[in-house]
């Protein structure tokens, strides 16, 4: 057994406050000032700031950032001057699939890189579009399971990258004759993108670049300084960039890509080939053709909230098409899938490799690690509020490395729950995913008959029924 | 009923029971002086001075205190002390603004002078979530304190999940008064006459049997996740209405002995606390296979709630986090799980074995399984619901809902032809009186509930059970000082108040479609319908 793969977090405390969802109002007016003020009540020490100024004139302090909404001071204030409302700058922060709740967890994951933990039950929305369409499916008693979660038993989340002969074959001596295709391996199923554009700062993706190095994984880059990075996956967009080094590169998706890679291997034959190209309709026919002509692994991207073509399929749906497709066809093992667009949280990696990916490919999370709140100031030539471009190189490979940290102990939670003790067996294991629409079918249906509203659940759209 | 309450908001404490009764070493409060509880609504109100309603009220200087607002209120929401001429601080959270409009009694148009203003509250808009909204909180206190249901205008049935129980709902025959109704029913049955009572033992073994008053008895709590005072609340209020409380993983509390023909003990994976001695004297004894709050995950008390009370009673060093590991090392197939419970039942011979497991896809044959296994009952925990601390992700993702769960398991028993020989428990997510009904209407005999009690007992649900001390709010701790935010009295009354509520919309549901029994509406699904589907042919 190779050695555990673990993941080195240390804190990483944010460089300015988080905006935090809850806040509390004190109305002051009319204060009396007591000598057992409430807020020296407080579980949390909120008010740590203020407390010992109590009796002097109080001059503004920032309460938003810190309470944890126990309510104890706004229930206990002999004069009920405290109130409290939800954050509105928090409730602003991102859109309806970068939920403010979203970037939240992945500050804290960041900071932390541990799990999100709370009490209380799950607080959500029934169901939810994308990937909150899927639950995962847990072993109990009948089925069998794995061992443990806490140390006794390893549970890997290594994948490969690279195409699998359907067969091997020996010549008279038992000597090997088939060539083995080059193949990377990473510990995480996740690899990362580097080559965004429209952020501020150069430094950024070569920070990214480090982060991926220290996990063991891969980043995308287009920048000619970085692809002798020894954690760089060359984005070849001309045909005479040097990939000497690189284990893997990617290329966009062109009618001479089989080439251009042909080409590329030629000087370099340990070289994994990676055609990037879009989900969407015509998604599956392209790559079982690339597949058949010996393409490595395709990267199969939606835009950033997950969504591909006309129709807005979503990432999972997508995923699964192409992934049946290639099984249909008895050559989903000769090429790799590399998904990416929408993935946002833990749980949308085992979900997307449990619909057919082999791996995943992520840019914003590793942004919000950096305390981006996806304000867009950046796409327009504003200011960063939260300064990126000023980040040091420590602080922002922690934070990147803590947020995998947080990701791949969830990873574990997750694949412990389904029993499974391989990523690599997560691909398209949808017998251990259910389906929101299927067990609305088989459950639902014989009681209730046909459903006859589409589930149209809009996240944020609180108390959206119908 | 609302109008009854004691205006004096405060909670009295009992003398000998806070500060003078803290035992600091154990973290607990001393039960010296208590009675046993009794079945009787006593108005139990918030134990903070502000209770938290929907609307807050503005009197302006305008007010020239003649008193009109005091008597066109008929919640008592203005306070003019007697003898007094100025108003104090009302109890703006029993104001029931939309209502008053309606009916004309609205103290804002009353008011001669203008002076009155009301709006909506801040924290009523920011309060709860989707799954429990600020109205099921507030309605959940009204419950508690009052054991009424709010006639204002909270819903107190449904949540906003906008999925599951919050898309079902009972459809009533429409005239109620004039048998036969609607669908052959035979009218309003007198609410006196009805029976809410379930057994658990259905077997038909040599095993005693256990019958509970009302379909819903208390989810496991450990002790260490929650307070003495919550886990002795719990189990007074089960003992007043003769069902059941659990101890959860963490061993059975000396203090809980008094109660113990009320108390289900759990044998958990991790085996924390699970005595011979605490078996034999248990009525019911529950393996915990998993739960909906982590399902796969096992339990986790993490180092800080550690305490040494909790640890002497764990057998476990102080201060180290302590995993419960899943599944159960020693079981792995349904032949392992049969030898578990007849493990329990030699050692037990009069006890009924419950067997709690979450809601994987294959729930039913789990639920089968055990049946097979010699359970008396089977209990599925559903993914949404649990109280204590538990990782996002698996809160969120990990196994099905229990609305999904509850009519897959009910008919896959009556395939097999054993749905009258075996106890079909439910919970995970069950917040209401009404979910209580439409679980039992789905297929169910009886639900847990957790969180419901959680609220009763005051909790705002900000989900930080685990941070540091623990609960805030002093319900989910062990830390000396915050324990002493509640009283096993004043808890024990919520929470006797909350399930007289429950039953009475019970009883109402029941005698509008004219039934006598509790049990005549289990596996009634013809009677509910859900709002995104196509009625039902026939239905």
């Amino acid at each position: 057994m190779p050695a555990k793969y673990h993941i080195h977090t240390k804190p990483a405390p944010p460089r300015r406050k988080p905006i935090g969802k809850y806040g509390i109002i004190d109305w002051l007016e009319d204060c009396s000032a007591c000598h057992n003020c409430v807020k020296r009540e407080c579980a949390y020490s909120v008010y740590d700031d203020e407390r010992d100024r109590l009796r002097e004139t109080v001059e503004y302090v920032d309460y938003i950032y810190e309470c944890r909404g126990c309510l104890c001071c706004v229930q206990s204030c002999p004069k009920g001057l405290l109130s409290w409302d939800v954050n509105p700058e928090y409730e602003k922060m991102g859109d309806d699939v970068w939920t403010p709740d979203i970037i939240s967890t992945t500050w804290y994951q960041a900071e932390t890189g541990s799990i999100p933990v709370t009490g209380a039950g799950y607080p959500g929305p029934f169901r939810g579009p994308g990937f909150d369409s899927i639950l995962t499916d847990m072993s109990e008693i009948v089925r069998p399971t794995r061992d443990g979660i806490h140390g006794r038993e390893y549970i890997s989340t290594s994948v490969d990258i690279g195409r699998k002969p359907m067969r091997l074959e020996f010549d008279s001596d038992g000597g090997l004759i088939t060539r083995c295709p080059p193949i990377v391996e990473i510990p995480i199923p996740i690899l990362f993108n580097a080559s965004g554009r429209g952020r501020p700062g150069e430094r950024i993706p070569s920070f990214v670049l480090e982060a991926a190095r220290e996990l063991g994984t891969l980043a995308i880059t287009a920048q000619r300084e970085l692809v002798t990075h020894p954690a760089a996956l060359p984005y070849l967009t001309a045909d005479d960039q040097p990939v000497r080094t690189a284990r893997m590169a990617e290329w966009p998706d062109s009618p001479a890509v089989t080439q251009r890679i042909a080409r590329a291997k030629s000087s370099n034959p340990d070289l994994v080939g990676i055609v990037k190209l879009p989900l969407g309709p015509n998604a599956a026919a392209r790559v079982l053709e690339l597949t058949r002509a010996g393409i490595d692994a395709v990267h199969l991207y939606a835009d950033w909230h997950g969504y591909a073509g006309a129709a807005k399929q979503h990432i999972s749906l997508g995923i699964r098409d192409v992934h049946q497709a290639l099984v249909g066809a008895g050559i989903r093992d000769e090429v790799t899938i590399i998904a990416s667009g929408g993935i946002s949280l833990a749980e949308h990696v085992v979900k997307t490799l449990l619909c057919g990916a082999d791996a995943v490919c992520i840019e914003v999370p590793l942004m919000i690690a950096l305390e981006c709140r996806l304000c867009m100031n950046c796409r327009s030539g504003l200011v960063c509020p939260a300064d990126i471009d000023q980040v040091d190189e420590g602080y922002a490979v922690q934070r990147m490395v803590n947020l995998m940290g947080a990701w791949h102990s969830q990873l574990l939670e997750m694949m412990g729950a389904m029993g499974i003790r391989e990523a690599r067996r997560l691909r398209g294991e949808v017998g251990r995913a259910m389906f929101f629409d299927d067990l609305e079918r088989d459950c639902f249906g014989p009681v209730f008959g046909k459903r006859v509203i589409p589930p149209g659940m809009i996240p944020g759209g609180m108390g959206e029924v119908g | 009923m609302a109008s009854t309450i004691d205006p004096h908001r405060r909670v009295s404490i009992p003398p000998g029971m806070i500060p003078g009764g803290i035992d600091r070493k154990l973290g607990a409060v001393s039960e010296m002086g208590l009675e046993m509880p009794v079945r009787e609504i006593k108005p139990a109100p918030d134990r903070f001075r502000n209770s938290l309603g929907k609307y807050r009220i503005y009197r302006s200087e305008a007010c020239r205190k003649c008193g009109t607002c005091v008597v066109t209120c008929s919640r008592g929401v203005h306070v003019r002390p007697e003898g007094y001429v100025d108003f104090i601080h009302g109890l703006d959270w029993r104001c029931t603004a939309e209502l008053c409009k309606a009916n004309g009694t609205y103290c804002v148009d009353k008011c001669p002078h203008g002076a009155l203003r009301i709006e909506q509250t801040a924290i009523y808009k920011s309060l709860g979530d989707y799954r429990w909204t600020a109205d099921l909180i507030l309605s959940t206190w009204h419950m508690a304190e009052t054991g009424d249901v709010p006639d204002g205008e909270l819903n107190y049935r449904t949540g906003a999940s906008g999925g599951g129980f919050d898309r079902i709902e009972f459809v009533f025959p429409k005239t109620p008064c004039c048998p036969p109704c609607e669908g052959g029913q035979q009218g309003v049955t007198d609410p006196s006459e009805i029976n809410t009572s379930i057994p658990l033992n259905r077997r038909g073994d040599n095993r005693p049997q256990v019958t509970i008053d009302i379909p819903v008895y208390g989810g496991g709590m450990s002790f260490g996740s929650v307070s003495p005072v919550t886990i002795l609340s719990k189990a007074r209020a089960a003992m007043a209405w003769n069902t059941f409380s659990c101890t959860g993983e963490g061993g059975y509390i000396e203090r809980l002995f008094p109660y113990k023909d009320y108390v289900i003990t759990q044998v958990a994976t991790g085996l924390f606390g699970v005595r011979e001695e605490t078996i034999q004297m248990a009525r019911i004894v529950e393996f915990k296979y998993a739960q909906g709050a982590k399902p796969g995950l096992g339990g986790h008390l993490l180092g800080d709630k550690n305490t040494p009370a909790v640890a002497a009673m764990r057998e476990a060093v102080v201060g180290t986090s302590l995993f419960s590991p899943f599944p159960f090392h020693s079981v792995y197939s349904i032949e392992d799980h049969k030898k578990h419970v007849d493990w329990i039942k030699h050692v037990n011979p009069s006890a009924l074995v419950s067997a709690k497991v979450s809601t994987p896809i294959d729930v039913d044959m789990v639920a089968v399984g055990s049946y097979y296994a010699g359970a008396h009952i089977v209990h599925l925990d559903g993914g949404y619901g649990g109280t204590g601390a538990a990782p996002d992700i698996a809160k969120k993702n990990i196994a099905m809902p229990i609305e999904y769960a509850i009519p897959k398991v009910a008919r896959f028993l009556s395939d097999e032809g054993i749905r009258d020989h075996v106890t079909l428990i439910v919970s995970g997510g069950i917040r209401t009186a009404y979910d209580m009904a439409k679980s039992i209407a789905l297929g169910a005999d009886g639900v847990v509930i957790g969180t419901p009690e959680m609220v009763a007992l005051g909790c705002v649900r900000c989900g930080r059970c685990e941070s540091g001390k623990g609960c805030a709010r002093g319900i989910a701790t062990t830390d000396a000082e915050m324990v002493t935010k509640m009283t096993i009295e004043w808890g024990t009354q919520r929470l006797i108040n909350m399930l007289a509520a429950w039953r009475e919309q019970l009883v109402d549901i029941l005698s509008r479609f004219g039934m006598r029994d509790v049990k005549e509406l289990r596996g009634r699904t013809d009677l509910l319908r859900h709002l995104d589907y196509e009625r039902r042919p026939g239905g």
